[in-house]
């Protein structure tokens, strides 16, 4: 048998309702959320799936983004599978709560609409919402199809529940959040023998009386660092068996990176999110005018898959990392984050920083073309260079 | 002489480190024993979560999770769903809370889980300010009480709370005084009897914050109670008010004289706060009735 006959087929849907079948499959025990644009796809279809019965699980609706995460801690300490979405100026108000989350240590599920935050409003695909939470100890991954956020949502929980670390999903708005395509859904029993209960050894039970995340000294909250950076050191590696894994299951499998066209490639386009799908058709356009181009997509964000992406770029003349983002006085985080990442190393790429798509700004196929034949063979400055 | 006759497991244990005659340790023990074992703990940032203790260590026989100071009751609620989600619909799901996680930064997730009408049993102790911190102001600091923030006095009155809460409609609100044990157990058994949002209120005289002598603190809760100041009252489904303890026995200057934060108050003042209390007394006998609610 195939692995697609093993699905119920494909289904038009659009990324946020993708992300909400992948929850009902995932069979969460509770599901704190609060809506906002332009995650209220997600939230409304959840709703509906339990409404209907298909989903069974306790639904809260509370006040604010900061007590939906603030639910989702307390009943993940529990013992129980959770997960919430939002986006935004909701992310950005559960801060100081996902700090807390992954220093609980409680593997969480997060689904990130990535949307401008404020001032000035705005609605539009731009990934510093995500990225400005890089340091509060959550696995982050980045979903370019409505497809890949389906699977990932599945896979993270595997993922979170292995290392006890929370994760957070993100896709861009609208490009990904409400564009439909065909979505290949797996079967409940599919999802099933993929992923198993959670059955945690700790959590908050009369039985053992014991409590969490009481005030200790010095030396322990060091020491809960430590062993957070111990399990982080593990995500890479599990990333890429538990896609593997997935992949035998669906015929789709993923890693922490993902490499389109790059043999013998002269320049490689580093991105996250939508924006591969634009570079795909790009790089087969330039390929066809003779540019050897290739594009390295990173899934894993945090932790960022450091050896994975200097393998990638290992004999690549010529790197463009295109940041839907903007850090101000810095520049955008992915383009810091590949000089971080590529230090010291042999023969690194040139690398240009481009801050494309910043604030949803549409960058076309057209665009990436003239960029690739602007930076091919221009020398790389350590500035961000904004692209018109 | 009242017998003080509250069951105690040891649930909670001695050797914690709350400061010497702090009556918010007797009254967690009164209430800890109260619930029972069958019971998951919240606790915001507060004395009481310094009392229950450090890691590894705890002053409880129940768990808690220590949660962020502003997310008390949606903690409790997402505790409660999970056990709900366990098949564990009868295990109590105790808060606590201080007065500034309960009055002020807390109060979006307190009115959020009320209206939800959460199963949680939710204790406010209430030592009128930020005395944990070294005693600031908090929205339930009463009228000219000098605080950190307040150095010549409050100048707007404490917070209606139990108003407040009861607006919301929720099955059981109280309030009790570690000066009335016996009253205090009575009432969180009862809460546990109740299912939907409970919320009881303990007055806790704060022996640094207040300016109370080491060993006036349970004297100054039941002046506070006998003076009319924090009458014992219980309010059931936001809408039925009984007053249980309020005797009016004291005059207001026998619960003042006892601390030193109303120790610059002048004659005006005093009579201004008699006149408070007077009119506040007022609308809680309205809200009661005048048939006998009172003990």
């Amino acid at each position: 048998m195939n692995a697609m006959s093993q699905t119920q087929g494909l289904q038009l849907l659009n990324g946020n309702h993708a992300v909400a079948l992948g929850v009902m499959l995932a069979r969460p025990d509770v599901v704190p959320l609060y809506p906002i644009t332009p995650q209220t796809p997600i939230f409304e279809k959840l709703i509906d799936l339990s409404e209907k019965g298909q989903l069974v699980t306790e639904l809260l609706t509370p006040e604010s983004e900061h007590s939906a995460m603030a639910s989702a801690i307390a009943a993940s300490a529990t013992g129980v599978r959770v997960f919430t979405a939002t986006s935004s100026q909701g992310l950005l108000l559960m801060h100081e709560l996902l700090h807390y989350a992954a220093g609980a240590r409680t593997p969480i599920v997060l689904f990130n609409v990535n949307r401008t935050p404020a001032a000035p409003w705005g609605f539009w695909p731009d990934q510093i919402d995500s990225l400005s939470q890089r340091d509060t100890g959550w696995i982050q991954l980045y979903s370019e199809t409505p497809q890949e956020s389906l699977d990932s949502v599945i896979q993270a929980f595997r993922i979170a529940e292995q290392v006890k670390l929370p994760v957070m999903i993100n896709h861009d708005a609208f490009y990904v959040s409400h564009a439909m395509e065909p979505v290949a859904v797996p079967t409940q029993d599919q999802v099933d023998s993929f992923l198993p209960p959670y059955r945690p050894e700790m959590y908050l039970s009369p039985e053992t009386g014991c409590s969490i995340s009481a005030p200790l000294d010095q030396k322990s909250w060091n020491l809960s660092r430590r062993q957070m950076a111990q399990a982080m050191a593990g995500v890479g590696d599990l990333v890429g068996s538990v896609g593997q894994d997935w992949g035998r299951l669906t015929g789709r499998g993923y890693g922490p990176i993902e490499q389109y066209r790059t043999e013998g490639a002269e320049l490689v386009f580093v991105t996250m999110g939508s924006m591969c799908g634009t570079v795909r058709e790009a790089v087969d356009a330039l390929r066809g005018d003779g540019i050897r181009a290739g594009l390295l997509k990173i899934r894993l964000f945090r932790p960022l898959p450091e050896a994975a992406l200097r393998a990638a770029l290992a004999h690549v003349p010529c790197a463009i990392v295109l940041d839907r983002n903007y850090s101000p006085g810095m520049g955008g985080v992915l383009h810091q984050e590949l000089k971080s990442a590529l230090f010291g190393m042999s023969g690194p790429p040139r690398l240009h920083g481009l801050l494309a798509g910043v604030g949803g700004v549409s960058v076309s196929c057209a665009t990436l073309r003239k960029l690739a034949a602007e930076y091919l063979l221009a020398a790389p400055s350590p500035d961000p260079v904004w692209v018109e | 002489m009242e017998r003080i006759s509250y069951k105690d497991d040891d649930q909670f244990c001695s050797g914690h480190v709350a400061c010497g005659g702090c009556v918010e340790a007797l009254a967690l023990r009164v209430i800890i024993n109260a619930v029972g074992p069958d019971t998951v703990g919240v606790v915001a940032p507060s004395c009481a979560a310094v009392i229950l203790g450090g890691h590894p260590m705890s002053s409880v026989s129940i768990p808690f999770i220590h949660g962020t100071l502003e997310s008390a009751a949606a903690s409790a609620s997402g505790v409660k769903r999970a056990l709900l989600a366990q098949g564990r619909p009868d295990t109590t799901v105790l808060c606590l809370a201080g007065d500034g996680g309960t009055y002020d930064i807390g109060l979006q997730a307190l009115s959020s889980a009320a209206e939800r009408n959460e199963d949680i049993l939710y204790i406010c102790f209430d030592n009128e300010g930020y005395m944990n911190t070294g005693g600031q102001k908090s929205s339930s600091t009463p009228l000219n009480a000098a605080t950190g923030s307040t150095p010549s006095g409050k100048l707007t009155a404490k917070k209606n709370l139990i108003e407040i809460l009861a607006a919301h409609r929720i099955p059981y609100i109280a309030t009790a005084s570690p000066s009335h044990l016996n009253d205090l157990a009575a009432k969180v058994e009862k809460a546990r009897g109740i299912r939907g949002t409970k919320v009881i209120i303990v007055l806790i005289p704060c022996l640094p914050g207040w300016g109370v002598a080491d060993d006036s603190a349970v004297k100054t809760a039941r002046m506070a109670v006998e003076a009319g100041v924090f009458p014992l009252i219980e309010v059931t489904d936001g809408v039925n008010y009984s007053i249980s303890e309020s005797a009016r026995a004291q005059p207001i200057e026998a619960y003042l004289s006892l601390q030193k934060r109303y120790s610059h108050l002048s004659r005006a003042d005093i009579s201004r706060l008699r006149d408070n209390l007077d009119q506040e007394r007022g609308i809680l006998s309205r809200r009661a009735g005048d048939s006998g609610a009172e003990a």
